[in-house]
């Protein structure tokens, strides 16, 4: 290639004549050597509740100077519709549009110096995200990309199954003009078009009860029964549709036979398929080649059939694990035929040791459900010929929502998930919300020190000072430690095995008696070991429950050892007192302990 | 012969891609290439006619299936047949009228006519006429014109019928492309002729309407203002491709005042006019015409005001068919890019959010049919006559035969 070069992908539509676009390009090139490549783009407004496209990809965002068409940004994956611009763009362009009502056709027209970039990156693997946006980085050899917009004419690029669906609906409703389909520009079967957008082929045998519906293709030699339903679908040539049956919004290609009363909504049926009676294909369905559905299967929703079984990616251990899981589309008919093309969106190869799992299960079933991997489940519904589930839009419309209350919020917030449920506790504001965050982290600290002191019998002192230290680092106070300590000391026992809540008290005992002295050295005041107190109810309602019917024994227990004083105990149930019925549960199953403490106080007095 | 078949799949190409545009331009190309595949052909020394309209028919369906909505291609192809079919009988006239040449190449085989002045010989010619006549009357097949009758009348008349076959079949087909070129040239000058006509009917200081752009319309109101007629003309501009403009600027190019208005104005406007002009896609056998879209609307507003509705076109834009017949394809839907902007609407068309089926259509239909009552002349290059007189040009110019070309096209309808 010695000259200029259009670069078209092999899965383009399009009627556009390329003369206005090459007049432009080869001026442009004539004034200004960097100006390498253009592209055309075709408006097209992206979804708004789903942010994706009419072909089902992702918004695409595009920075573009107004009076030289030349490209300056451009990105397909967004992250939730943020997009950020070099400020020196500005400083060469005077004036710059951001779209994102812009549909990348895929039709470019290149100069020679694109081949010899491409050699000397060889890396690029995609032509959009690397290439184009290595382009557009590079300021070393200074290479400038422009667009030309098209109005009139159509381009649309088919790369999954959504915008198979919505280009052909664009081409049934002739935006493609004169690329349709009443128009022989390629093959030799005459179709008519008739009333309500029905494309009907010459020799369609259609019995009188039958009703094809708006919108609809049906190629030559395909026979319709009674009483059948065909609506915005596509039927191939050599079809046998039978009686009662229902088709909506389907692509049905050729020399299928679909048996009565069957029904399908937004499926893809490949060449040669038998579809037996009463099937239901769900929304979304694609079936390969040669496939077979037994009879009254109902094939779940954006599943696709094939006569392979899925590609495994892992190792020969789950080769076998597969090799019993063909589906429920076993039917008496016997070979499959020779392996034909798979359907196309499966671009894996078929590894050896798969071979042998399909003699190893020989040729019974004629079609296998190939289940929806982990992860490509989000896109399922994207991708495919169904349209999008009403409840998933106002799924997508919810979180959409949601997100702009919180980020109506203080910018700083972290997203409501990532709080720890235990410290969500009443009354915190923002900063609050901030500490409490710090707060679980040294917590954790806290107890992974502890944890390490019980393993390893460090001596206190030494375990006072690491928490000291943790303390300083994390910036809080005492009472914080305090807390801390106690909820480790008490996870431990709880940690140890116990068998009753006898046990766990006597657990409990142990461990408290054992690091009695560290945790004293953290309730210098009264103010902390009310604090411990609240902890420890916090706990009880939250995180380690088991402690709630001994609640009363520990803080008994605590008071024996000195570790909280009386007074402490009996403030915090004065404090408690203008609280909820919740939060007084465990002051009223104290209150016997109190009540002692009250007349033991009194005698002390 | 494989070069004649490469061009005709070219043309066939052509008009299945829609490259070729226009009634005049696309009836000529098919004249040129029906007379190549005549002169291409072979033909047998007996039924020499049969065998060209075979060829010729077989082409024809192709041609017509290509491209259903251009109707001035089945036009041509069945003039071309009909002009077989004359020319065949003229020979057999002209010989069995001089019993001096052999009997010209008939449908039937008779052979042995000879040159003796026989007048057996001229009543077996004419008996062979006669019924030729009769059969065309009664519009049997023309295969069955094709079974051969031989009457044989001596070995002397097979010699020379042999070597007179020659001549016959030369002079056949030399007579067929003859008039072929007799066609082409009257496709050509189609727009003179129409013009010649233009005095007779546009006087002075009047108002014409017309709708959308017609090269006929244009060559007649030039003629006429050459004559040094003075009239102004309104021009309707045809939505949605705006052809009406190029016609007023090219009007003005020519020197004619010229107004612009839009379709949905032209009752508005049509009581100040005195005629209205207009050029079609398609004569009908009733007399109805095919016309731009928007046509019907100006027709019936030209009959509330009492305004003659006057139609300009070629004869190879005669069609010999029916509107209700359903060969007849008389509407092309066309790109609803020339409505609406797409990038505009793509909102409306996301398929994937509204339910699967699309909820906003858009249609953009090219055509619209005139029935004969609002037409009140029409002007072709042979003269201007009334629409229940079409039928007879289509005498003249189509044999019955022809108007089914193909009886086993009917689509199956169980």
């Amino acid at each position: 290639i010695c000259g200029d070069f259009v670069l078209v992908s092999g899965d383009t539509v399009s009627n556009m004549s390329l003369a206005e676009a090459l007049a432009e390009h080869k001026e442009r090139r004539r004034k200004d050597s960097n100006a390498i490549m253009t592209m055309v783009i075709k408006q097209s407004k992206p979804s708004l509740t789903t942010r994706k496209s009419r072909l089902g990809t992702d918004e695409l965002f595009m920075a573009i100077d107004p009076d030289s068409k030349q490209l300056l940004y451009y990105e397909d994956k967004a992250d939730k519709g943020t997009v950020s611009l070099d400020k020196t763009l500005l400083s060469d362009h005077p004036s710059i549009y951001l779209h994102n009502d812009k549909q990348d056709c895929y039709i470019d027209i290149c100069s020679p110096e694109v081949l010899s970039t491409f050699a000397d990156n060889f890396d690029y693997q995609h032509l959009r995200r690397h290439f184009l946006k290595g382009l557009l980085d590079d300021d070393i050899m200074g290479y400038k990309i422009f667009t030309h917009e098209i109005h009139s004419n159509y381009a649309a690029r088919i790369d999954n199954f959504r915008s198979y669906d919505t280009v052909s609906k664009d081409i049934i409703q002739r935006w493609t003009y004169p690329l349709v389909p009443d128009v022989q520009f390629f093959g030799n079967s005459s179709t008519k078009l008739e009333r309500r957008g029905i494309y009907r082929s010459s020799a369609v045998g259609q019995s009188l009860s039958a009703q094809v519906g708006p919108y609809t293709v049906i190629g030559s030699g395909t026979t319709i029964g009674n009483h059948s339903e065909i609506s915005n679908s596509v039927v191939g040539e050599g079809c046998k549709i039978g009686s009662n049956v229902s088709i909506e919004g389907c692509y049905i290609w050729h020399n299928v036979t679909v048996e009565d009363g069957c029904k399908l909504k937004h499926a893809i049926v490949c060449d040669g398929v038998i579809i037996k009676s009463g099937v239901i294909l769900e929304p979304g369905v694609v079936l390969s080649y040669q496939v077979v559905v037994g009879q009254h299967f109902a094939v779940p929703a954006y599943s696709k059939v094939s006569l392979y079984q899925q590609p495994i990616k892992q190792d020969s251990d789950e080769e076998l694990e597969y090799a019993d899981n063909s589906s429920g589309i076993i039917d008496a008919s016997s070979i499959s035929s020779l392996p034909d093309k798979l359907s196309k969106e499966s671009t894996i190869q078929l590894s050896e040791s798969q071979l042998l799992a399909a003699s190893e299960v020989g040729n019974g079933g004629l079609g296998f459900i190939w289940s929806i991997s982990e992860g490509s489940h989000e896109e399922e519904w994207g991708h495919s010929v169904a349209p999008i589930p009403a409840a998933k839009l106002l799924e997508i419309m919810n979180i959409s929502n949601d997100e702009v209350e919180v980020q109506q919020q203080d910018g700083n917030l972290p997203h409501s998930g990532e709080l720890e449920p235990d410290s969500v506790v009443a009354n915190s504001d923002d900063d609050d919300n901030d500490m409490k965050d710090d707060y679980d982290f040294f917590e954790k600290e806290v107890d992974a020190t502890f944890r390490r002191a019980v393993d390893e019998n460090i001596k206190e002192d030494n375990v006072i000072l690491e928490v000291n230290s943790l303390r300083l680092s994390y910036n809080l106070t005492t009472a914080d430690c305090a807390g801390a300590l106690f909820y480790s000391m008490m996870k431990s026992a709880l940690s140890a095995p116990h068998s009753s809540s006898n046990d766990l008290v006597k657990n409990a005992t142990n461990v408290i008696t054992k690091w009695k002295k560290l945790l004293k050295y953290y309730l210098p005041s009264m103010d902390e070991e009310i604090e411990v107190i609240l902890k420890f109810e916090e706990m009880c309602f939250e995180s380690t429950k088991e402690y709630s019917k001994v609640f009363v024994q520990i803080l008994h227990l605590l008071y024996d050892k000195d570790i909280i004083q009386e007074e402490a105990i009996l403030n915090w149930a004065s404090e408690k007192e203008g609280a909820d019925e919740n939060d007084k549960l465990f002051v009223n199953q104290a209150e016997n302990l109190i009540k002692w403490l009250n007349e033991a106080s009194e005698e002390e007095d | 012969m494989p070069d004649i078949q490469g061009v005709v799949n070219e043309f066939i190409d052509k008009l299945k891609k829609r490259k070729v545009e226009g009634s005049l331009e696309t009836a000529q190309l098919t004249a040129e290439l029906l007379r190549s595949v005549i002169s291409a052909q072979k033909l047998p020394p007996t039924n020499q006619a049969a065998a060209l309209i075979e060829a010729v028919r077989d082409v024809g369906e192709k041609l017509i299936a290509a491209n259903p909505v251009e109707l001035s291609v089945g036009n041509i192809v069945r003039r071309v047949l009909h002009i077989i079919r004359e020319e065949d009988v003229s020979l057999l006239t002209s010989d069995t009228g001089n019993l001096t040449l052999l009997p010209g190449g008939d449908e039937k085989e008779t052979v042995g006519q000879g040159d003796q002045c026989d007048p057996f010989a001229a009543a077996i010619g004419a008996e062979s006429l006669r019924p030729q006549l009769l059969h065309m009357l009664l519009g049997n097949m023309p295969n069955s014109a094709a079974a051969c009758h031989t009457y044989s009348f001596g070995e002397n008349a097979e010699e020379k019928s042999k070597s007179d076959i020659f001549g016959r079949s030369r002079k056949l087909k030399h007579d067929v492309i003859e008039a072929i070129n007799v066609l082409i040239e009257d496709i050509d000058t189609s727009h003179e002729l129409i013009g010649e006509q233009a005095v007779e009917h546009i006087h002075q200081s009047e108002v014409i309407l017309t709708l959308g752009q017609s090269r006929t319309v244009l060559e007649f109101l030039r003629a006429a203002k050459d004559n040094k007629r003075s009239f102004r003309v309104f021009v309707a501009e045809g939505a949605p491709r705006y052809q009406g403009h190029a016609l007023a600027q090219e009007l003005v190019g020519r020197g004619l005042k010229t107004t612009v208005i839009t379709d949905s104005a032209v009752f508005a406007m049509i009581s100040r006019t005195n005629m209205v002009i207009v050029g079609v896609h398609a004569v009908m056998a009733n007399g109805g015409v095919i016309a731009p879209v928007g046509m019907n609307m100006v027709a019936l507003a030209a009959q509330k005001h009492a305004v003659p509705f006057v139609v300009v076109a070629g004869i190879h834009k005669l069609c010999p068919l029916y509107p209700d017949n359903p060969e007849v394809s008389s509407n092309n839907l066309r790109s609803p890019s020339e409505l609406l902007e797409f990038g505009e609407f793509s909102a409306c068309m996301d398929f994937g959010c509204l339910g699967g089926a699309p909820l906003v259509h858009v249609m953009n239909p090219v055509f619209d049919y005139v029935p004969p009552e609002l037409v009140s002349l029409i002007i072709t290059d042979i003269g201007g006559h009334k629409p229940s007189y079409v039928y007879r040009l289509i005498n003249d110019y189509y044999s019955s035969e022809d108007f089914v070309l193909n009886p086993k096209d009917a689509s199956l309808k169980v």
